[in-house]
């Protein structure tokens, strides 16, 4: 098994230097795409049947690579096989999608080299059982991907993106770095044994910390995430599709694997610190996500807000966890792998929709964007079923998980420390809110961009993307619904890592009546996404046969009504900025200190009345734009070192051995 | 024969809430006309405007989309679902376990998600206006419902409607301060739901006063018969959420005789009418709120169902 999958790791980095040569031939991407393509499905077949047939099995290998005295491990348990499901899923339908989408490229050569290597570093994160191995693979991992988001790097906006991504994955590497320095004070790099030493309770804190500073800004934890609306839609929209869809989901890895796997029982107040960044990182994300208007950062801080619910989901198996509560804590853990894997699913989906748009009209900007279901129904559909499923709307997956990771919430009375349960009903409260804003968010993406009428030429004249991209897109809308459909399925393929990382399983799902999930009791609760399916589909279709039958199904096409203004013109629709308005005026007056400032000119004036909105991002200001001035003034202090003549110097170097000397001494 | 009785009992649930959904609006109808000294229309004018609307011709605007046509199935079916699922006359529903309390709000959530796209579909001004503003409300009433399915469902230690029913007309509830909490937040969210007064008016068409009625300003003929129809079974729905969560006397038990059965049936008819009652009373004695007042109405429904839930952490019997 690992054997297979360390050779389809191997053929992919042996892609990248094939890149360079392809991307100068004309057929080069579809190759190196359809390359990727088999090696990514091998991988995410290899890990399946690991996943569902031999879960309790954990080959490993070493290899003579990385440190001289330590080499390279690693290792396929069930929870780097179901990560390295969810990354080669996502990392398969990217291909697919880009077998069709490469034509949008206009540089494949700044692409082609970085996307396998981008594609192996993620798998050798998942797969590294040593510091070494996942500390390089994680840095491989960013950097590969920084090149690709700088790739259209004429436009300033995108090398802005690369420099603040490369800043803060450089702050993420130091704190993951610091962690596994910590750990292996007394045990060494290989995760075999740091699982065997027991560092103490402290110290253990301290490394929870810094691998959620680590992870967390890699994965989008508020407020780290300032990077992350930046670069993910600045690449390429496949490869924003496996940042946002697979990348982040590699850090959940990290989180994991570090938290619940090699430091030894957790203590309650990680939980507290987990949910006190899930639950605002959920709400803020989303809240981010409304006030955009351009389609892919919509996506980005959306995947912020998933980040938040899935940590959210690992703050409650945490809690329980550390309480003694393992059939809870196994629940909440099932949620947010659950979610884990649906994020991938949907969000990955929304992107490619985004890519189609991009590559048919060429614009980003919702406000030039409306009527695309007219011109791309195949891409309008697919879209939707991610809309539906990403709003947490059943039959769809993403309700499932929210579904579980609530239930985990209303398990929570049952923990003893004060501080938990006056936690925990807030967190719950900022899921609830992320849930209705998220659907409020992707009424607006979908009902801008392709209900209405276009906005602009480019929309009016877009056409339907190829066949390749929209296999990709309808495959993951089938998995979409069938995850949500048959939830059971998937919640016993993950019984083996949630016994490996918390110690024990939700009941067995499969068998029970009609495929209905109970995550404790029947009396308590339980929910069949194929039943409401069902009924939903056949009162629909009942319905709408009966009344065509008795009633009438004739229909007439006329002008629209809109209470009786004829003919007016497309931009007073109401646009992406104006739909938001409402919810800007009720949380972002306080959230983004959000101002409108109307112009209105004198009665017969011919000038045009303005509308300007003020949004501030107060993170943005009041974290990072201080330490950025911090720096700035630092340096510019420092500055008058470099002009100074060579007798400075000399005095300079002189005092300072003086100093080191006397430091010696001492 | 057990399970023939639990089809039977499942479709006589089905049935009965959609031929009793246009009553009640006509029963609120009338009472709000009586109070207000109108003789008002007939208690059965909602069946004939539906009847009558689903034999004419659908007038469909030049630029409406497949999904434009597609979407009041899609809400009729949702809502009907979600409002067969709640616990009417008898407890003992065949299907009772396919959603629970936090589903059937999803399933709700699924049906507005739809109704806010197709108020986008022509694009309209009007239509954006219903759809931005509908959203704004369910992005706090929609909490406010899940927080509020929280705290009773804390109480009563399952999300299963029956299971809850069944708990709070036991001796073992007593009266609770989070019940209450509970009860208030669960109205002003039904309230805002169902696009009465003083979120919205079911009457108006004064274009920049309506939110609902913004958004399916474009349906016609049966596409408009199946919106209507909908939003009367989210009425139905809602009041015999609030009947079954808070006065669950009187409704039959899982394995209930024939007679037992039609007893529940007449409580909950009983019920149906008390409560549509209160809300033509308390529609008649208040105002329409300006829009952006509605948030800070909503936000105490979101605090109290919070502090309800926070109440059940801290202390089991409040």
């Amino acid at each position: 098994m690992i054997a297979v999958a360390l050779w389809s790791v191997a053929a992919l980095l042996a892609l990248a230097p094939a890149g360079v040569v392809l991307s100068m031939r004309p057929r080069g991407s579809i190759i190196l795409y359809g390359a990727c393509l088999i090696a990514t499905s091998t991988l995410c077949v290899t890990a399946l049947s690991d996943l569902l047939f031999f879960p309790h099995l954990t080959p490993s290998a070493t290899l003579p690579i990385g440190l001289p005295w330590l080499g390279a491990h690693f290792r396929l348990d069930a929870l780097s096989a179901f990560f390295l499901v969810v990354v080669n899923l996502g990392g398969a339908a990217a291909s697919l999608f880009a077998l069709g989408y490469f034509r949008h490229e206009d540089s494949p050569g700044r692409v082609l080299p970085f996307y396998p290597a981008y594609l192996a570093a993620m798998n050798v994160v998942v797969l590294a059982n040593d510091a070494f191995s996942f500390l390089v693979a994680w840095e491989f991992m960013s950097l590969t991907s920084w090149a690709m988001v700088v790739s259209h790097h004429r436009e300033a906006e995108n090398v802005r993106a690369g420099y603040v991504y490369l800043l803060m994955a450089s702050f993420g590497t130091l704190a993951l770095l610091l962690a596994f320095g910590l750990l292996a004070s007394d045990a060494g790099y290989d995760f075999d044994a740091i699982r065997a030493s027991h560092p103490s309770a402290a110290l253990s804190g301290v490394v929870v910390i810094l691998v959620l500073l680590g992870a967390g800004s890699k994965a989008g934890l508020v407020p780290l995430h300032a990077w992350l609306p930046l670069a993910h839609p600045a690449a390429p929209s496949h490869v924003s599709a496996l940042m946002s869809g697979v990348m982040t989901k590699v850090a959940v890895y990290g989180f994991v694997r570090i938290v619940f796997d090699l430091v030894p029982e957790p203590v309650w107040w990680w939980s507290m610190v987990v949910l006190l960044v899930g639950g605002p990182t959920a709400t803020l994300g989303v809240l981010y996500a409304l006030m955009q208007r351009d389609i892919k950062r919509v996506l980005a801080y959306s995947t912020i807000e998933n980040i938040g619910i899935i940590f959210t989901g690992l703050g409650l198996a945490l809690a329980f966890k550390a309480e003694g509560l393992d059939w809870v804590a196994a629940l909440a853990f099932t949620a947010a792998m659950l979610h884990v894997f649906n994020h991938a699913l949907f969000k990955s989906l929304l992107f490619f929709g985004a890519g189609a748009v991009l590559g048919a009209t060429g614009e980003r900007d919702m406000e030039k964007l409306g009527g695309l279901i007219h011109r791309m129904p195949k891409t309008a559909f697919a879209t939707l079923v991610g809309c539906v499923a990403i709003s947490a709307l059943p039959p769809f997956n993403g309700f499932v998980s929210e579904w579980l990771t609530f239930q985990a919430i209303l398990l929570s009375p049952q923990l003893p420390s004060w501080g938990l349960k006056l936690v925990i009903p807030a967190v719950g409260g900022l899921l609830a809110l992320a849930a209705a804003f998220a659907a409020a968010c992707f009424v607006k993406l979908y009902g801008i961009s392709f209900l209405g009428r276009p906005r602009s030429d480019v929309a009016a004249s877009a056409h339907e993307t190829d066949r390749f991209s929209l296999t990709a897109m309808f495959a993951l809308a089938a998995f979409c619904l069938i995850a949500g459909i048959l939830p059971g399925l998937f919640i016993d393929a993950l019984a083996p890592v949630s016994k490996d990382m918390v110690g024990n399983i939700m009941p067995h799902q499969v068998g029970l009546q009609w495929l209905t999930i109970v995550p404790i009791a029947e009396s308590r609760s339980s929910y069949n996404g194929l039943l409401v399916f069902l009924f939903v589909a056949l009162c629909g279709t009942t319905a709408a046969t009966a009344i065509h039958r008795f009633a009438s199904d004739r229909l007439r096409r006329a002008p629209a009504w809109d209470c009786g203004y004829p003919d007016a013109d497309p931009a007073i629709q109401y646009s992406a900025s104006s739909f938001s308005q409402p919810i800007r005026r009720v949380f972002g007056s306080v959230i983004f200190r959000a101002r409108e400032i109307g112009e209105m000119p004198p009665p017969s004036s011919p000038l045009p009345a303005r509308l300007q909105v003020e949004l501030h991002d107060l993170i943005w200001d009041g974290l990072y734009a201080p330490i950025a001035k911090a720096i700035g003034f630092a340096t510019d202090r420092i500055n008058i070192l470099q002009f100074l003549s060579i007798r400075r110097y000399l005095t300079l170097v002189f005092v300072a051995l003086v100093v080191l000397l006397l430091v010696v001494a001492l | 024969m057990n399970e023939l009785r639990d089809i039977l009992s499942q479709g006589a649930q089905m049935s009965l809430v959609l031929g009793l959904a246009p009553l009640l609006t006509g029963f609120v109808r009338k009472v709000k006309a009586r109070l207000l000294r109108r003789r008002g229309p007939p208690l059965l004018q909602p069946y004939r405007d539906l009847i009558r609307l689903m034999r004419k011709d659908v007038v469909l605007a030049d630029n409406a989309s497949w999904l434009f046509r597609v979407i009041p199935y899609l809400i009729f079916a949702g809502t009907w679902v979600a409002a067969s699922l709640v616990p009417t006359f008898g407890n003992g529903l065949l299907f009772s376990w396919t959603a629970d309390l936090i589903a059937i709000t999803a399933l709700l959530g699924s049906a507005r998600f739809f109704q806010a796209l197709a108020g986008m579909d022509v694009g309209t001004a009007f239509g954006g206006i219903g759809s931005s503003r509908e959203v704004m409300i369910a992005s706090l009433a929609e909490p406010a419902m899940l927080i509020t399915a929280f705290s009773v469902a804390m109480i009563a230690g399952s999300t299963q409607l029956p299971t809850v029913a069944e708990f709070m007309g036991s001796d073992a509830v007593g009266l609770r301060v989070s019940l209450g909490m509970a009860f208030v937040a669960l109205t002003i969210v039904a309230l805002a739901e169902n696009a009465r007064i003083p979120i919205d008016n079911p009457a108006t068409h004064l274009e920049l006063t309506m939110v609902h009625e913004a958004m399916v300003l474009e349906y016609s003929g049966r596409h408009l018969a199946l919106i209507d129809l909908s939003s009367q079974l989210k009425l139905l729905l809602y009041v015999s959420l609030i009947a079954c969560v808070f006065l669950p006397w009187g409704t039959a038990t899982a394995d209930a005789s024939v007679a037992r059965l039609a007893l529940g049936a007449l409580v909950y008819l009983g019920k149906l009418t008390v409560l549509g009652f209160v809300l033509a009373v308390f529609e008649t004695a208040i105002a329409k709120m300006r829009v952006f007042r509605i948030p800070e109405f909503l936000g105490a429904a979101l605090m109290l169902a919070l502090l309800a839930t926070l109440l059940r952490f801290v202390s089991g019997s409040l």
